[in-house]
């Protein structure tokens, strides 16, 4: 079992979701969370353009059986990117792979990957 | 009393007179207290645009919160700088083109009404940007039927148009003394506040672009939760409160009929919104606050063309009919399948209808008698039942026809319809470049 962390684009997270749903992927855990990274962003409040410090960023959190990791990445790569899904920018996001201990149904109480 | 003391005495009367004159009008011809009522109501239906914004805000989803608050805000700057170069002159001046719409030279860039006192003692430019503050609000309601989908440049340049070709020739039918619908049956179509012109032209309309430019990404199958129902809340409250310039102050005037329009809209939003939570809770077995705020609309809407003409008994009766036709129409649309984003249509054109048609049957009596002497002797209220069904055919004919033409227009030459891309992302930042809820991240 493996715990997927991807950390995307806010824009990209419907791509991503709708892409993920399609993949038959579709128990997944999402937050908001901000961060450093090689991007800087520009915004614009009244005209003036300014690049926030902390750059806001959508996380998705999966835990999955192993057969199920390189279909669920190579979905995420190719909605994540924001040209096309053919080549990448900075600021497109990462992916990070976990080994995952234990899995626990709260509701029946079985464990391991029936429980995912 | 001798010849000094009578002097001094006829001084005195003559002086008061003369301070009497002054504290009515100010000498030349201005009713101070109707003018002083017009500019708080003017003021106030400027405020239910803020409101709507709120509401209709908190009702999408927070990657379309700022997007869809433009919607109203970008009404306020298009409609209110198209409403002094041409549309008041459109809307308020003489026939022409056979009455499809007034001309007036003079009231472009509103240059001829400089110093001009209307009738009631009210100055022109209180008049005239009473009336263009319904025509900001008119299209920001459409703005609800197609929310969270559609390109920011191509809706500015739809509301233009539309204000242009729909909402001015309406208006000008309806309110201006030489509009057929105004002149209509014995004593004209009722249409005391903008039932006809604004809520229903708006609520058709939406339509027409809904069911043209199809439904949201995933409709109805994803879940579109509103982002904040706290902001949509204190919206409805805020538009409950500027109704009572939009109706109260459509009596132009500061007296008896602005108190009966007052009374009966504070009576049909009351009832409103008591029996769409009567209705929810049966139906559904939970009062929602988004149910009682719907309700509250149903019946401010449903009571803007009655208000001059019904008591409080049938301003409670059309609150309570209105509620539950739109919650029907409403419970139908998610039957229909068709993405009436935030019900224009369901609220607003429905709620239109209902409200012009069922006031006919709470008409008080003085009407009744003023609207038979005119007539030569007799006028029932089916008479004026088939003056307002014909008043509601043609808004219902003439909106939806031009929506269909405009919006067929502009979505060819400027995209109407968001990308898939942009849609995703959302309105704000595929738009705007800003995001509403920004001070959520730590930043």
């Amino acid at each position: 079992m493996k715990l997927i962390i991807a950390i995307i684009r806010e824009s990209q997270l419907d791509e991503v979701r709708e892409a993920l749903i399609a993949a038959e992927i579709s128990r997944i855990t999402v937050s908001k969370v901000s961060g450093h990274g090689q991007q800087q962003q520009e915004e614009y409040y009244r005209g003036q353009k300014v690049i926030p410090n902390l750059i806001p960023k959508i996380k998705i959190e999966i835990a999955l059986n192993d057969e199920f990791v390189d279909i669920t990445v190579n979905t995420i790569i190719k909605a994540a990117r924001t040209k096309n899904g053919v080549q990448g920018e900075i600021g497109d996001g990462k992916i990070i792979i976990l080994p995952l201990e234990e899995c626990i149904r709260i509701r029946t109480g079985e464990k391991g990957g029936s429980a995912i | 009393m001798n010849a000094y003391t009578r002097r001094v005495f006829f001084t005195l009367i003559i002086l008061l007179s003369v301070f009497a004159i002054v504290d009515a009008s100010d000498g030349n011809g201005i009713d101070s207290g109707a003018t002083a009522w017009m500019l708080t109501s003017t003021a106030l239906v400027l405020l239910m645009i803020p409101g709507l914004a709120m509401f209709y805000g908190g009702l999408v989803r927070s990657k379309n919160v700022l997007g869809t608050i433009m919607h109203s805000f970008a009404a306020m700057g298009i409609m209110s700088v198209l409403w002094v170069m041409v549309s008041y002159s459109m809307a308020f001046g003489p026939n022409v083109l056979g009455g499809w719409f007034g001309w007036n030279p003079d009231f472009v860039f509103l240059k001829g009404i400089d110093e001009s006192i209307m009738d009631g003692g009210v100055p022109e430019y209180v008049f005239s940007m009473f009336q263009g503050k319904f025509a900001i609000i008119t299209p920001a309601l459409i703005a609800g039927a197609f929310a969270e989908r559609v390109s920011f440049r191509a809706y500015v340049v739809f509301i233009a148009l539309w204000g242009i070709f729909v909402y001015n020739p309406l208006c000008h039918w309806v309110w201006a003394e030489d509009g057929f619908l105004f002149n209509m049956g014995a004593a004209g179509a009722i249409d005391f506040a903008g039932g006809t012109v604004v809520h229903i032209s708006a609520g058709i309309s939406g339509l027409v672009v809904a069911l043209y430019i199809g439904a949201r990404r995933g409709f109805p199958y994803t879940a579109v939760r509103p982002n904040n129902l706290v902001i949509t809340m204190l919206g409805a409250g805020l538009l409950w409160v500027g109704w009572f310039g939009f109706n109260a102050g459509s009596s132009i005037s500061s007296g008896l009929s602005t108190a009966q329009a007052l009374t009966a809209t504070q009576a049909a939003a009351a009832s409103g919104a008591l029996a769409w939570m009567i209705i929810e809770g049966l139906h559904r077995g939970k009062a929602t606050a988004l149910g009682f705020a719907s309700g509250i609309l149903a019946g401010l809407v449903a009571i803007t063309p009655a208000a001059g003409v019904v008591q409080p008994a049938g301003a409670l009766a059309i609150g309570v009919i209105a509620s539950l036709i739109c919650y029907i129409a409403i419970f139908s649309k998610n039957k229909l399948g068709y993405d009436d984003s935030l019900d224009a249509f369901g609220i607003h054109g429905v709620g239109g209808i209902v409200g012009a048609l069922s006031l006919t049957f709470f008409i008080r009596p003085s009407w009744m008698a003023d609207a038979a002497e005119a007539a030569g002797g007799s006028w029932t209220i089916w008479q004026q039942f088939g003056v307002q069904a014909t008043a509601v055919g043609i808004a219902i004919a003439y909106a939806g026809l031009l929506s269909l033409v405009l919006i067929f227009i502009v979505d060819k030459v400027f995209k109407f319809r968001s990308t898939d891309k942009e849609e995703m992302a959302g309105l704000d930042r595929s738009y705007h470049g800003e995001r509403g809820y920004g001070l959520i991240n730590p930043n």
